[in-house]
């Protein structure tokens, strides 16, 4: 299958390929697909809890080229966005720009979901899902 | 010499025509162009003659008789005119018919045609190795089963089936053995005398000849084995396949079977010396990598290595200019991991990390080199990238793992 130009950037020079450390309270990790499936991706974030914006964010990708590309992508864009700002990031968005084909389209699902899975893991770790105000909690997560 | 890139190590999905091959096919395009069927004037009996000679050369190769070369426009047609062909013909005789899971789609798609109009088929499982167990094989054999049919070699993992048993039992319990040769005929010896053969599926363009061109090999003594024909019209390949014949194929299929009758010998050692310095190149610098199949009953020129946390088709992407497959899902149409790794007890996850390596005749110690390094390299640089073996360095199980597969 020929890859688009994009594709093939972010697959040869990956951003913020890495790991944040998962007991930090401010960090939220998402980990989603299945080995079984030839897709499993880890998206982790780092929120400012004061602003609530996504200062930083690291992937790793075990699957396709296209799966790595759309990790890849993802934290590329969440970071600098607030948390809400990041969950309108929609697959739609990403298959557009890294021009994925029909059969890549769940490589792009994934991504969207990692996202949503590490923004959840950070509010867990807050004690609420509504949002700020989660101080206590989050500290009890801390180790 | 430098490198010519891109490197095709990809011989089991098919092979250059060889030079040789190509220089006795041309004169047929061109003032040699009879149609082999025409009996009455010089540019037909050119064509005959040419086609005759074909014949031997592809029934000396696998111990035949001349008259027992069926030609077809390749193997996916010769597995369907044994398998549908004995089954119409055999069926009075019985309706079961005996395969092993790891056979070429050819093969099983055929059968699963004949399941819908009341064949049985039984499917046998293949044990670790790759190898089909005899037992289970003697135990499946009914009053009702009309043939046996099991390939020589495969074509991801290059495992040798035990053929020259197989034939023994089929012998002894009276049922017909058809053998998918495509991937053994021309790389290792094959006699279909001494392996019990009653049918045997060859191709040209896996052996240095011609795409479009392949035989079907039909026993004539002991026992003399008939097969409906599939396709009808003129009564051409005695009445088992018409259609006019395709003369320059035909000529370099027989060309390509004597020269790898010729080449044979030191071919297929120095094939099986590049194969295992692939092997050891990459399996002395990393680990968790894993040989799929049987390495003592395995074509020479066949490797098949699963590199676990890393996916197949990345690590096809990051050695662009190197011509490999994959048993990845990604690379496959229906989006499945290899079917032929999971019968043998691969996991999904392994399965999805393999790559085949397929040598040939133009290969050489630098590009078994180079390719090596390539594939240490990228898989290197994909782990590094990969959080399964993030966990597998901590020390946990992928296994126990609860994944969230959505």
């Amino acid at each position: 299958m020929a890859y688009s130009n994009k594709v093939i950037d972010h697959y040869e020079n990956p951003r913020n390929v890495g790991s944040l450390p998962k007991n930090d309270p401010e960090v939220g990790t998402g980990m989603v697909g299945a080995p079984e499936c030839g897709d499993v991706m880890r998206l982790q974030i780092k929120v400012n809890p004061e602003t609530q914006v996504i200062e930083d964010a690291k992937f790793k990708t075990f699957g396709c080229g296209s799966a790595i590309a759309s990790s890849s992508l993802a934290t590329e864009w969440v970071k600098g966005k607030t948390v809400e700002d990041a969950l309108r990031i929609k697959n739609t968005d990403i298959v557009r720009e890294l021009s994925l084909p029909p059969v890549k389209i769940h490589c792009s699902v994934l991504a969207e979901d990692a996202i949503k899975a590490a923004i959840g893991d950070w509010k867990r770790k807050r004690g609420d899902e509504a949002g700020p105000n989660g101080t206590s909690a989050a500290a009890s997560q801390a180790e | 010499m430098a490198l010519k890139l891109p490197i095709y190590m990809d011989h089991h999905a098919t092979t250059p025509v060889d030079s040789r091959v190509l220089e006795a096919i041309l004169p047929f395009f061109d003032d040699r162009f009879g149609n082999a069927a025409s009996r009455n004037h010089s540019f037909g009996w050119a064509a005959e003659e040419a086609v005759e000679n074909a014949r031997a050369q592809v029934a000396r190769l696998i111990n035949a008789t001349p008259k027992e070369v069926i030609v077809t426009s390749g193997a996916t047609e010769s597995d369907n005119l044994a398998i549908k062909g004995v089954a119409e013909m055999y069926r009075e005789k019985g309706n079961h018919i005996i395969t092993q899971a790891t056979e070429h789609k050819a093969v099983l798609d055929t059968l699963k045609r004949l399941e819908k109009y009341g064949y049985e088929v039984t499917y046998l499982p293949v044990q670790r190795d790759g190898q089909v167990d005899l037992d289970d094989l003697r135990r499946a054999i009914t009053p009702k089963t009309i043939l046996i049919t099991i390939m020589y070699a495969n074509n991801e993992i290059g495992v040798i089936q035990p053929i020259a048993e197989i034939g023994k039992i089929a012998k002894e319990r009276g049922v017909l053995f058809h053998v998918d040769g495509v991937q053994a005929v021309g790389k290792i010896p094959v006699d279909v005398q001494k392996d019990g053969i009653d049918l045997m599926s060859i191709s040209a363009h896996k052996i240095y000849g011609p795409k479009g061109v392949g035989a079907l090999y039909v026993r004539r003594k002991n026992p003399r084995v008939q097969v409906a024909a599939q396709i009808d019209g003129g009564g051409h390949e005695r009445g088992m396949r018409s259609g006019t014949l395709n003369v320059p194929g035909i000529v370099g299929l027989g060309k390509a079977c004597e020269v790898c009758q010729q080449e044979m010998p030191a071919e297929s050692v120095r094939l099986a010396g590049l194969r295992d310095r692939l092997k050891q190149a990459i399996m002395g610098q990393l680990d968790e990598v894993y040989v799929n199949g049987s390495l003592e009953h395995r074509l020479p020129n066949n490797l098949n290595i699963s590199f676990a946390y890393v996916e197949g088709e990345s690590l096809l992407m990051g050695i662009h200019d190197v011509a490999v497959s994959s048993g990845s899902a990604c690379t496959s149409a229906t989006l499945e991991p290899s079917y032929v790794l999971k019968a043998l007890g691969v996991g999904e996850d392994l399965a999805h990390t393999s790559i085949r390596f397929g040598l040939g005749r133009r290969n050489t110690e630098e590009e078994v080199d180079y390719v090596a390094d390539r594939v240490v390299e990228t898989v290197n640089r994909l782990r590094e990238l990969s959080p399964l073996y993030d966990l597998a360095k901590e020390g946990v199980d992928l296994s126990k793992m609860s994944w969230k597969a959505d």
